[in-house]
Protein backbone atom coordinates (compact mmCIF):
# COMPACT_ATOMS: atom_id res chain seq x y z
CA UNK A 1 0.00 0.00 0.00
CA UNK A 2 1.25 3.63 -0.55
CA UNK A 3 1.41 6.14 2.30
CA UNK A 4 -0.75 8.41 2.58
CA UNK A 5 -0.02 12.39 3.37
CA UNK A 6 0.41 11.15 7.17
CA UNK A 7 2.11 8.07 6.48
CA UNK A 8 4.83 10.45 3.95
CA UNK A 9 5.55 12.75 7.55
CA UNK A 10 5.71 9.99 9.51
CA UNK A 11 8.29 9.22 7.64
CA UNK A 12 10.10 11.94 7.83
CA UNK A 13 9.77 12.42 11.13
CA UNK A 14 12.59 10.06 11.42
CA UNK A 15 14.85 12.38 9.87
CA UNK A 16 14.33 14.54 12.57
CA UNK A 17 17.14 14.38 14.93
CA UNK A 18 17.99 15.64 18.38
CA UNK A 19 19.03 19.11 18.48
CA UNK A 20 17.98 19.84 15.37
CA UNK A 21 16.59 23.74 14.74
CA UNK A 22 13.83 22.65 11.37
CA UNK A 23 12.02 24.51 9.25
CA UNK A 24 8.36 22.98 8.21
CA UNK A 25 6.91 24.24 4.87
CA UNK A 26 3.14 24.18 4.27
CA UNK A 27 0.95 20.68 3.84
CA UNK A 28 2.45 17.37 3.85
CA UNK A 29 5.63 19.21 5.95
CA UNK A 30 3.17 20.80 8.64
CA UNK A 31 2.18 17.15 9.90
CA UNK A 32 5.98 15.68 10.28
CA UNK A 33 5.55 18.13 13.91
CA UNK A 34 2.98 15.73 14.50
CA UNK A 35 5.15 12.49 14.41
CA UNK A 36 8.36 13.65 15.96
CA UNK A 37 9.42 11.74 18.81
CA UNK A 38 9.24 13.50 22.28
CA UNK A 39 11.97 12.24 23.83
CA UNK A 40 14.60 14.51 21.45
CA UNK A 41 15.03 17.95 21.57
CA UNK A 42 13.37 19.52 18.32
CA UNK A 43 12.56 23.20 17.72
CA UNK A 44 10.35 24.57 15.03
CA UNK A 45 11.10 27.75 12.85
CA UNK A 46 8.47 29.37 10.80
CA UNK A 47 9.69 31.97 8.70
CA UNK A 48 7.23 34.90 9.24
CA UNK A 49 9.30 35.16 12.73
CA UNK A 50 8.73 32.06 15.71
CA UNK A 51 11.43 29.70 16.83
CA UNK A 52 10.03 27.37 19.20
CA UNK A 53 6.33 26.85 17.40
CA UNK A 54 3.52 25.01 19.22
CA UNK A 55 0.46 23.04 18.30
CA UNK A 56 -2.54 24.50 17.09
CA UNK A 57 -4.21 26.69 20.18
CA UNK A 58 -6.93 25.64 22.11
CA UNK A 59 -10.34 26.32 20.41
CA UNK A 60 -11.19 29.97 21.78
CA UNK A 61 -7.64 30.74 22.83
CA UNK A 62 -6.81 31.55 19.36
CA UNK A 63 -4.36 35.12 18.61
CA UNK A 64 -4.25 37.28 15.34
CA UNK A 65 -1.10 38.24 16.43
CA UNK A 66 0.21 34.45 16.22
CA UNK A 67 0.39 32.84 13.13
CA UNK A 68 2.28 30.27 11.05
CA UNK A 69 3.83 30.86 7.34
CA UNK A 70 0.60 29.02 6.33
CA UNK A 71 -1.63 31.81 7.78
CA UNK A 72 -2.32 29.41 10.42
CA UNK A 73 -3.35 30.31 14.13
CA UNK A 74 -0.75 28.32 16.16
CA UNK A 75 0.98 28.43 19.87
CA UNK A 76 4.70 29.07 21.44
CA UNK A 77 6.39 26.69 23.23
CA UNK A 78 7.97 27.20 26.69
CA UNK A 79 11.72 29.23 25.19
CA UNK A 80 10.20 30.48 21.93
CA UNK A 81 11.15 33.56 20.23
CA UNK A 82 9.46 36.02 18.03
CA UNK A 83 11.73 38.01 15.63
CA UNK A 84 11.61 40.01 12.32
CA UNK A 85 11.74 39.01 8.18
CA UNK A 86 15.41 39.62 8.24
CA UNK A 87 16.40 37.96 10.97
CA UNK A 88 14.08 35.07 10.07
CA UNK A 89 16.22 34.56 7.18
CA UNK A 90 19.30 35.51 8.60
CA UNK A 91 18.92 32.07 10.59
CA UNK A 92 18.06 30.28 7.19
CA UNK A 93 21.02 32.01 5.23
CA UNK A 94 23.37 31.52 7.79
CA UNK A 95 22.81 27.91 7.87
CA UNK A 96 21.35 27.80 11.45
CA UNK A 97 18.27 25.98 10.71
CA UNK A 98 19.75 22.11 10.39
CA UNK A 99 16.84 21.40 8.30
CA UNK A 100 14.55 22.19 5.42
CA UNK A 101 11.03 20.15 4.74
CA UNK A 102 9.04 21.22 1.33
CA UNK A 103 6.78 20.09 -0.92
CA UNK A 104 7.47 20.40 -4.33
CA UNK A 105 5.56 20.15 -7.86
CA UNK A 106 8.59 18.92 -8.83
CA UNK A 107 12.19 17.26 -8.43
CA UNK A 108 14.62 16.26 -11.17
CA UNK A 109 17.51 14.38 -10.80
CA UNK A 110 19.92 16.83 -10.74
CA UNK A 111 18.26 18.11 -7.53
CA UNK A 112 16.77 21.01 -9.09
CA UNK A 113 12.87 21.88 -7.64
CA UNK A 114 10.64 23.57 -9.03
CA UNK A 115 7.26 24.44 -6.51
CA UNK A 116 6.06 28.58 -6.89
CA UNK A 117 4.40 28.69 -10.16
CA UNK A 118 2.33 26.97 -13.15
CA UNK A 119 2.63 29.90 -16.08
CA UNK A 120 -0.27 31.29 -17.33
CA UNK A 121 -2.00 28.90 -14.64
CA UNK A 122 -0.96 29.30 -11.41
CA UNK A 123 1.55 32.54 -9.70
CA UNK A 124 1.23 31.89 -6.04
CA UNK A 125 4.66 33.11 -5.45
CA UNK A 126 7.76 31.20 -4.03
CA UNK A 127 7.19 32.97 -0.43
CA UNK A 128 10.38 32.00 1.58
CA UNK A 129 11.22 28.59 -0.65
CA UNK A 130 13.67 30.15 -2.72
CA UNK A 131 15.46 31.74 0.29
CA UNK A 132 15.54 27.98 2.01
CA UNK A 133 16.70 26.26 -0.86
CA UNK A 134 19.62 28.33 -1.98
CA UNK A 135 20.60 28.09 1.93
CA UNK A 136 19.72 25.24 3.44
CA UNK A 137 22.50 21.70 3.14
CA UNK A 138 19.43 19.50 4.16
CA UNK A 139 16.89 19.44 2.37
CA UNK A 140 13.95 16.82 2.11
CA UNK A 141 11.07 17.42 0.01
CA UNK A 142 7.59 15.72 0.84
CA UNK A 143 5.55 14.73 -1.77
CA UNK A 144 3.18 12.20 -3.91
CA UNK A 145 5.63 10.00 -6.56
CA UNK A 146 3.02 11.35 -9.17
CA UNK A 147 0.42 13.92 -9.83
CA UNK A 148 -3.05 14.35 -10.56
CA UNK A 149 -3.16 13.13 -13.45
CA UNK A 150 -0.87 10.15 -12.96
CA UNK A 151 2.69 11.80 -14.37
CA UNK A 152 5.76 11.21 -12.27
CA UNK A 153 6.64 14.30 -10.05
CA UNK A 154 10.50 12.60 -10.07
CA UNK A 155 11.69 13.75 -13.65
CA UNK A 156 15.22 14.14 -15.63
CA UNK A 157 14.73 18.09 -15.78
CA UNK A 158 12.11 20.01 -14.26
CA UNK A 159 9.58 21.26 -17.31
CA UNK A 160 8.13 23.88 -14.46
CA UNK A 161 9.74 27.27 -13.27
CA UNK A 162 12.31 26.45 -10.89
CA UNK A 163 12.65 27.44 -7.33
CA UNK A 164 16.30 26.19 -6.49
CA UNK A 165 19.25 24.75 -8.41
CA UNK A 166 20.77 20.90 -7.15
CA UNK A 167 19.93 21.79 -4.15
CA UNK A 168 17.42 18.56 -2.91
CA UNK A 169 18.83 16.05 -1.07
CA UNK A 170 16.22 13.32 -0.16
CA UNK A 171 12.94 12.74 -1.14
CA UNK A 172 9.94 11.16 0.56
CA UNK A 173 6.94 10.12 -1.31
CA UNK A 174 3.59 7.77 -1.28
CA UNK A 175 5.94 5.15 -2.49
CA UNK A 176 9.67 5.49 -1.39
CA UNK A 177 12.46 6.79 0.51
CA UNK A 178 14.85 8.56 -2.56
CA UNK A 179 18.59 10.26 -2.03
CA UNK A 180 19.81 12.85 -4.73
CA UNK A 181 22.99 11.86 -5.74
CA UNK A 182 25.67 12.89 -8.28
CA UNK A 183 24.54 10.13 -10.53
CA UNK A 184 20.45 10.08 -10.46
CA UNK A 185 17.38 9.34 -7.95
CA UNK A 186 18.92 6.17 -5.44
CA UNK A 187 16.25 4.05 -4.05
CA UNK A 188 16.61 3.59 -0.40
CA UNK A 189 13.58 2.24 0.77
CA UNK A 190 10.22 1.43 -0.88
CA UNK A 191 6.55 1.64 0.55
CA UNK A 192 5.15 -1.50 2.40
CA UNK A 193 3.69 -3.20 0.07
CA UNK A 194 5.16 -1.28 -2.95
CA UNK A 195 7.46 -2.62 -5.09
CA UNK A 196 10.58 -1.43 -6.73
CA UNK A 197 9.16 -2.00 -10.17
CA UNK A 198 6.12 0.38 -8.79
CA UNK A 199 8.83 3.48 -8.17
CA UNK A 200 10.57 2.60 -11.20
CA UNK A 201 7.17 2.71 -13.62
CA UNK A 202 6.55 5.74 -11.64
CA UNK A 203 10.02 7.79 -11.60
CA UNK A 204 10.48 9.21 -15.02
CA UNK A 205 14.36 10.57 -14.06
CA UNK A 206 17.20 8.33 -13.41
CA UNK A 207 16.95 5.76 -10.88
CA UNK A 208 19.58 3.78 -9.20
CA UNK A 209 18.65 0.44 -7.30
CA UNK A 210 21.27 -1.16 -5.99
CA UNK A 211 20.54 -4.65 -3.78
CA UNK A 212 17.73 -5.20 -1.94
CA UNK A 213 15.93 -2.35 -1.32
CA UNK A 214 14.76 -2.43 2.68
CA UNK A 215 10.59 -1.83 3.07
CA UNK A 216 10.13 1.35 5.13
CA UNK A 217 9.69 0.99 9.12
CA UNK A 218 7.08 3.17 10.11
CA UNK B 1 13.32 64.22 23.19
CA UNK B 2 11.77 64.63 19.69
CA UNK B 3 8.13 63.68 19.46
CA UNK B 4 6.75 62.05 16.31
CA UNK B 5 2.53 61.82 17.67
CA UNK B 6 0.06 62.98 14.99
CA UNK B 7 -3.32 62.57 15.91
CA UNK B 8 -5.09 60.93 13.40
CA UNK B 9 -4.67 58.97 10.44
CA UNK B 10 -4.96 61.95 8.22
CA UNK B 11 -2.10 63.79 9.21
CA UNK B 12 -0.28 60.42 9.24
CA UNK B 13 -0.54 60.35 5.56
CA UNK B 14 -0.14 64.10 5.05
CA UNK B 15 1.74 64.04 1.29
CA UNK B 16 1.10 60.42 -0.04
CA UNK B 17 0.27 61.04 -3.91
CA UNK B 18 -0.90 58.79 -6.94
CA UNK B 19 2.33 57.07 -8.45
CA UNK B 20 4.20 56.85 -5.13
CA UNK B 21 5.78 53.66 -3.90
CA UNK B 22 5.31 52.83 -0.61
CA UNK B 23 6.09 49.58 1.95
CA UNK B 24 3.63 47.53 4.24
CA UNK B 25 4.71 46.34 6.88
CA UNK B 26 2.80 42.54 7.80
CA UNK B 27 2.84 38.54 6.70
CA UNK B 28 -0.94 37.86 5.30
CA UNK B 29 -3.21 39.71 7.12
CA UNK B 30 -0.92 39.43 10.75
CA UNK B 31 0.55 42.50 11.48
CA UNK B 32 -0.97 45.22 9.00
CA UNK B 33 -1.38 48.60 9.13
CA UNK B 34 -5.16 48.50 9.10
CA UNK B 35 -5.92 52.20 10.00
CA UNK B 36 -3.46 53.32 7.44
CA UNK B 37 -4.93 51.10 4.50
CA UNK B 38 -8.29 52.15 5.18
CA UNK B 39 -6.97 56.04 4.55
CA UNK B 40 -5.79 55.40 1.39
CA UNK B 41 -8.58 53.53 0.16
CA UNK B 42 -10.54 56.52 1.37
CA UNK B 43 -7.99 58.78 -0.20
CA UNK B 44 -8.32 56.93 -3.35
CA UNK B 45 -4.78 58.24 -4.64
CA UNK B 46 -3.93 55.67 -8.06
CA UNK B 47 -0.94 54.21 -9.90
CA UNK B 48 0.76 53.31 -6.43
CA UNK B 49 3.58 50.76 -6.45
CA UNK B 50 3.45 48.85 -3.51
CA UNK B 51 6.09 46.89 -1.70
CA UNK B 52 4.72 44.17 1.02
CA UNK B 53 5.06 40.30 1.60
CA UNK B 54 1.19 39.67 0.09
CA UNK B 55 -1.35 41.40 -0.90
CA UNK B 56 -4.06 40.81 2.10
CA UNK B 57 -7.47 39.11 0.95
CA UNK B 58 -10.59 40.00 -1.54
CA UNK B 59 -12.18 42.55 0.98
CA UNK B 60 -9.36 43.62 3.78
CA UNK B 61 -5.62 44.44 3.66
CA UNK B 62 -4.33 45.28 0.66
CA UNK B 63 -7.02 43.86 -1.56
CA UNK B 64 -9.39 46.93 -0.68
CA UNK B 65 -6.25 49.23 -2.68
CA UNK B 66 -6.71 46.44 -5.21
CA UNK B 67 -10.23 46.47 -5.54
CA UNK B 68 -10.25 49.95 -6.63
CA UNK B 69 -7.61 49.58 -9.13
CA UNK B 70 -5.38 52.08 -6.99
CA UNK B 71 -2.01 49.52 -7.54
CA UNK B 72 -0.35 49.57 -10.53
CA UNK B 73 2.42 47.57 -9.11
CA UNK B 74 2.69 45.00 -6.29
CA UNK B 75 6.29 43.66 -5.62
CA UNK B 76 5.52 40.59 -3.07
CA UNK B 77 6.82 37.29 -2.29
CA UNK B 78 3.02 34.71 -2.08
CA UNK B 79 0.02 36.26 -3.57
CA UNK B 80 -2.00 33.19 -2.87
CA UNK B 81 -4.79 33.97 -1.28
CA UNK B 82 -6.12 37.03 -3.37
CA UNK B 83 -8.78 35.83 -6.37
CA UNK B 84 -8.86 39.75 -7.64
CA UNK B 85 -4.77 39.77 -7.49
CA UNK B 86 -4.50 36.80 -9.27
CA UNK B 87 -7.28 38.07 -12.02
CA UNK B 88 -5.82 41.02 -12.52
CA UNK B 89 -2.20 39.74 -12.67
CA UNK B 90 -3.09 37.29 -15.24
CA UNK B 91 -4.81 39.77 -17.44
CA UNK B 92 -1.92 42.06 -16.95
CA UNK B 93 -4.11 45.05 -15.81
CA UNK B 94 -1.57 44.61 -12.50
CA UNK B 95 2.29 44.33 -12.82
CA UNK B 96 3.58 41.78 -9.95
CA UNK B 97 7.32 41.49 -8.90
CA UNK B 98 7.28 38.15 -7.43
CA UNK B 99 10.73 37.97 -5.32
CA UNK B 100 12.19 35.85 -2.57
CA UNK B 101 10.87 36.34 1.35
CA UNK B 102 13.99 36.89 2.24
CA UNK B 103 15.09 38.90 -0.68
CA UNK B 104 12.01 41.31 -0.31
CA UNK B 105 13.25 41.50 3.65
CA UNK B 106 16.93 41.89 2.78
CA UNK B 107 15.86 45.22 0.25
CA UNK B 108 14.16 46.61 3.18
CA UNK B 109 16.35 46.33 5.44
CA UNK B 110 19.82 47.75 3.12
CA UNK B 111 17.42 50.67 2.63
CA UNK B 112 17.22 50.89 6.07
CA UNK B 113 21.09 50.57 6.73
CA UNK B 114 22.16 52.48 3.66
CA UNK B 115 23.52 49.62 1.71
CA UNK B 116 23.11 50.31 -1.59
CA UNK B 117 22.31 46.30 -2.53
CA UNK B 118 23.23 42.87 -0.93
CA UNK B 119 24.44 39.48 -2.53
CA UNK B 120 22.13 37.00 -1.48
CA UNK B 121 21.75 33.17 -2.72
CA UNK B 122 18.15 32.76 -3.24
CA UNK B 123 17.06 32.38 -6.60
CA UNK B 124 19.88 31.90 -8.16
CA UNK B 125 19.92 29.47 -11.45
CA UNK B 126 15.57 30.33 -11.45
CA UNK B 127 14.34 33.78 -13.18
CA UNK B 128 14.15 35.89 -10.33
CA UNK B 129 17.61 36.18 -10.83
CA UNK B 130 17.65 37.01 -14.97
CA UNK B 131 19.01 40.09 -16.11
CA UNK B 132 21.08 39.94 -12.64
CA UNK B 133 24.45 40.39 -11.64
CA UNK B 134 25.42 37.29 -9.96
CA UNK B 135 29.22 36.61 -8.27
CA UNK B 136 30.69 33.51 -7.03
CA UNK B 137 31.87 33.95 -3.29
CA UNK B 138 33.66 30.75 -1.88
CA UNK B 139 32.75 28.40 -4.59
CA UNK B 140 29.19 29.93 -4.29
CA UNK B 141 26.76 31.80 -7.03
CA UNK B 142 25.08 34.59 -5.41
CA UNK B 143 22.48 37.08 -7.09
CA UNK B 144 22.81 40.85 -6.56
CA UNK B 145 19.31 42.69 -5.12
CA UNK B 146 19.08 46.13 -4.97
CA UNK B 147 17.90 48.17 -1.93
CA UNK B 148 14.26 49.19 -2.48
CA UNK B 149 13.56 53.19 -2.94
CA UNK B 150 10.19 54.19 -1.56
CA UNK B 151 8.47 57.35 -0.72
CA UNK B 152 6.37 55.85 2.25
CA UNK B 153 6.67 53.28 4.72
CA UNK B 154 3.43 52.01 6.39
CA UNK B 155 3.81 49.82 9.45
CA UNK B 156 2.09 48.43 12.51
CA UNK B 157 2.94 47.91 15.78
CA UNK B 158 1.68 47.13 18.92
CA UNK B 159 2.59 49.63 21.17
CA UNK B 160 5.06 52.63 20.79
CA UNK B 161 5.46 55.74 22.86
CA UNK B 162 5.92 59.60 21.33
CA UNK B 163 9.38 59.41 20.83
CA UNK B 164 8.43 56.67 17.99
CA UNK B 165 10.09 53.60 19.97
CA UNK B 166 8.12 50.71 18.91
CA UNK B 167 6.59 47.70 20.26
CA UNK B 168 5.17 44.74 18.20
CA UNK B 169 3.62 41.17 19.46
CA UNK B 170 4.30 37.79 18.08
CA UNK B 171 4.22 37.41 14.69
CA UNK B 172 2.82 40.51 13.83
CA UNK B 173 6.12 41.93 13.89
CA UNK B 174 7.76 39.98 10.58
CA UNK B 175 8.36 43.03 7.87
CA UNK B 176 7.54 46.34 10.15
CA UNK B 177 10.53 46.54 11.80
CA UNK B 178 12.64 46.04 8.57
CA UNK B 179 10.74 48.48 6.75
CA UNK B 180 10.98 51.21 9.35
CA UNK B 181 13.52 53.84 8.10
CA UNK B 182 13.92 52.31 4.52
CA UNK B 183 11.13 54.97 3.27
CA UNK B 184 11.34 58.51 2.92
CA UNK B 185 8.79 58.94 5.86
CA UNK B 186 7.36 55.74 8.26
CA UNK B 187 4.20 55.88 9.46
CA UNK B 188 3.69 53.69 12.47
CA UNK B 189 0.27 53.06 14.18
CA UNK B 190 0.25 51.37 17.21
CA UNK B 191 -2.76 49.59 19.62
CA UNK B 192 -1.47 51.43 22.18
CA UNK B 193 0.47 55.15 22.56
CA UNK B 194 2.06 55.62 25.56
CA UNK B 195 3.98 58.34 27.07
CA UNK B 196 8.02 58.52 26.92
CA UNK B 197 9.82 56.81 29.64
CA UNK B 198 6.72 54.00 29.78
CA UNK B 199 8.15 51.81 27.68
CA UNK B 200 11.67 49.91 29.37
CA UNK B 201 14.84 51.28 26.54
CA UNK B 202 15.46 47.58 27.07
CA UNK B 203 12.69 45.66 25.18
CA UNK B 204 12.11 48.62 22.14
CA UNK B 205 12.38 47.01 18.94
CA UNK B 206 12.77 49.83 17.02
CA UNK B 207 14.45 53.03 18.15
CA UNK B 208 12.06 56.21 17.34
CA UNK B 209 15.26 57.32 15.21
CA UNK B 210 13.48 55.59 12.06
CA UNK B 211 9.81 56.52 12.88
CA UNK B 212 9.03 60.15 11.52
CA UNK B 213 5.10 59.67 12.41
CA UNK B 214 3.25 57.86 15.15
CA UNK B 215 -0.39 57.87 15.60
CA UNK B 216 -3.09 55.76 17.63
CA UNK B 217 -5.01 53.54 15.91
CA UNK B 218 -8.41 52.97 16.05
CA UNK B 219 -10.84 49.89 15.68
CA UNK B 220 -8.26 47.31 14.56
CA UNK B 221 -10.26 43.95 13.27
CA UNK B 222 -6.88 41.99 13.29
CA UNK B 223 -8.91 39.48 11.10
CA UNK B 224 -7.59 35.63 11.10
CA UNK B 225 -6.74 33.85 7.91
CA UNK B 226 -6.74 30.26 8.43
CA UNK B 227 -8.25 29.61 12.42
CA UNK B 228 -6.84 26.18 13.21
CA UNK B 229 -7.68 24.92 16.16
CA UNK B 230 -7.66 21.69 18.34
CA UNK B 231 -10.21 20.79 20.55
CA UNK B 232 -8.85 20.36 24.78
CA UNK B 233 -8.21 16.98 25.80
Amino acid sequence: MALDKNGIAKRIAKEVKDGYYVNLGIGIPTLVANFVRDDIQVEFQSENGILGMGPFPIDGEEDADLINAGKQTITARPGASFFDSATSFGMIRGKHVDLTILGAMEVAENGDIANWKIPGKMVKGMGGAMDLVASAENIIVAMMHTNKAGESKLLKRCSLPLTGVGCVTKIVTNLAVIEVTDNGFKLLETAPGVSVEDVQNATEGKLIVEGDIPEMQL
Amino acid sequence: MIIKTVDSVQKATEGVEDGMTFMLGGFGLCGIPENAISELVRLNIKNLTCISNNAGVDDFGLGQLLHKKQIDKMVSSYVGENAIFEKQMLSGELEVELIPQGTLAARCQAAQQGFPAIYTPAGYGTEVAEDKETREFDGKMYVLEEAFKADFAFVKAWKGDKAGNLVFKGTARNFNPVMCGAAKITVAEVEELVEPGELDPNHIHVPGIFVQRIFQGKNYEKRIEQRTVRQKD
